[in-house]
């Protein structure tokens, strides 16, 4: 069971809404991925196209909780008026906290991104801050009020898996009371595995799944990938160790002779 | 007057913020707004007044990572 500010949900895949091929691939995947979390962001509207209004009804169809983002925001003071209008928008204080410092990495800034939790926080939001797996910066966060943290794993959208892995460890197990969910450049089923085998709560992701070849299939082979390494994790992995032991019983072997020459 | 919306300059005879989203067919459609940079909550819209080269921005739900 997966519990975020408080509400509890089975599925421990949050899954992104955006790049689908259609619409229709957006509902199938979101189903094949028993997730009951999506992310949104909010976009400015026109009065002829009004785009938002039928991927409102989408959305809604959908079922499931909703947690906009402030992507593209690059100051605190844009990501805070942001959430400000997205708690309007969804009638929701979650809030997945994004203040980007760099559009070629797409990295948070994390004096920012410190600077609105704190805002936000003490404004009742609860905020889901995409971060980095810097130590420090997560303890300023949850100081400033965050109760979720979500470390990148890679850049937005880059496929790349675990860059920094004994840093995510670090940050796992330094925070072990704290909801962590990697948020971003997950690339392939093996690396969520990865990530929930090494204890995390969760992963959110949207590019792998929008962006393959089969959104509802690689939706599903995510949700079972992330079930996999859960179990993994409660079930206690073995230590690596450098030199073989055998599996099969020594004791009886046929043929066995004591080497006495040695 | 000629104000900024979603980025783009717009010719307005609208006096307030719930009379300029009325007369762009928002009135019951799903959206949140800001003027310069600040959130301006949907039940103050109608009291907010605009000025000459106010920015306002008119935002709605959509796709999201």
């Amino acid at each position: 069971m997966l519990t975020l500010y408080g509400k509890n949900f089975t599925s421990r895949l949050l899954l992104g809404t955006a790049q689908y091929p259609s619409p229709e691939d957006l509902k199938h995947a979101v189903e094949a991925s028993g997730a009951e979390i999506v992310t949104v962001s909010l976009r400015r509207e026109s009065a002829r196209a009004r785009t938002g209004q039928g991927f409102w009804a989408l959305i809604e169809e959908l079922g499931c909780r909703v947690l906009a983002n402030t992507a593209g925001c690059h100051t605190a003071k844009e990501a805070i008026a942001t959430a400000e209008m997205a708690r309007e928008l969804f009638g929701t204080s979650w809030i997945k906290l994004e203040v980007i410092a760099n559009d070629d990495t797409l990295q948070p800034d994390l004096f920012g991104l410190v600077e609105a939790a704190r805002v936000l926080s003490a404004d009742g939001f609860e905020v889901l801050p995409y971060t980095t797996e810097d130590l420090s910066a997560a303890e300023r966060l949850v100081a400033a009020g965050c109760n979720v943290l979500m470390p990148w794993a890679a850049p937005i959208g880059s496929a790349r898996g675990l860059i920094n892995k004994d840093a995510l460890k670090t940050l796992r197990a330094y925070f072990s009371d704290i909801p962590l969910i990697v948020d971003a450049g997950i690339g392939a089923p093996s690396h969520a595995a990865e990530v929930m085998e090494m204890g995390y709560d969760g992963v959110l992701l949207n590019t792998a799944v929008a962006r393959a070849g089969d959104p509802p299939k690689m939706a599903e082979a995510f949700a079972k990938a992330i079930e996999a390494g859960r179990l993994a994790f409660e079930a206690g992995l073995i230590e690596p160790r450098d030199m073989a032991a055998p599996s099969t019983p020594v004791a009886g072997t046929p043929f066995f002779k004591i080497d006495h020459a040695s | 007057m000629k104000v900024l919306l979603n980025g783009e300059p717009f010719a307005t005879e609208a006096a307030t913020l719930g009379e300029l989203c009325a007369n762009l067919g928002f009135a019951e459609a799903k959206i949140a707004t800001a003027v310069n940079g600040s959130f301006i909550p949907a039940s103050t819209r109608a009291a907010t007044q605009l000025a000459p080269a106010d920015e306002i921005e008119i935002v709605a739900p959509r796709q999201g990572g």
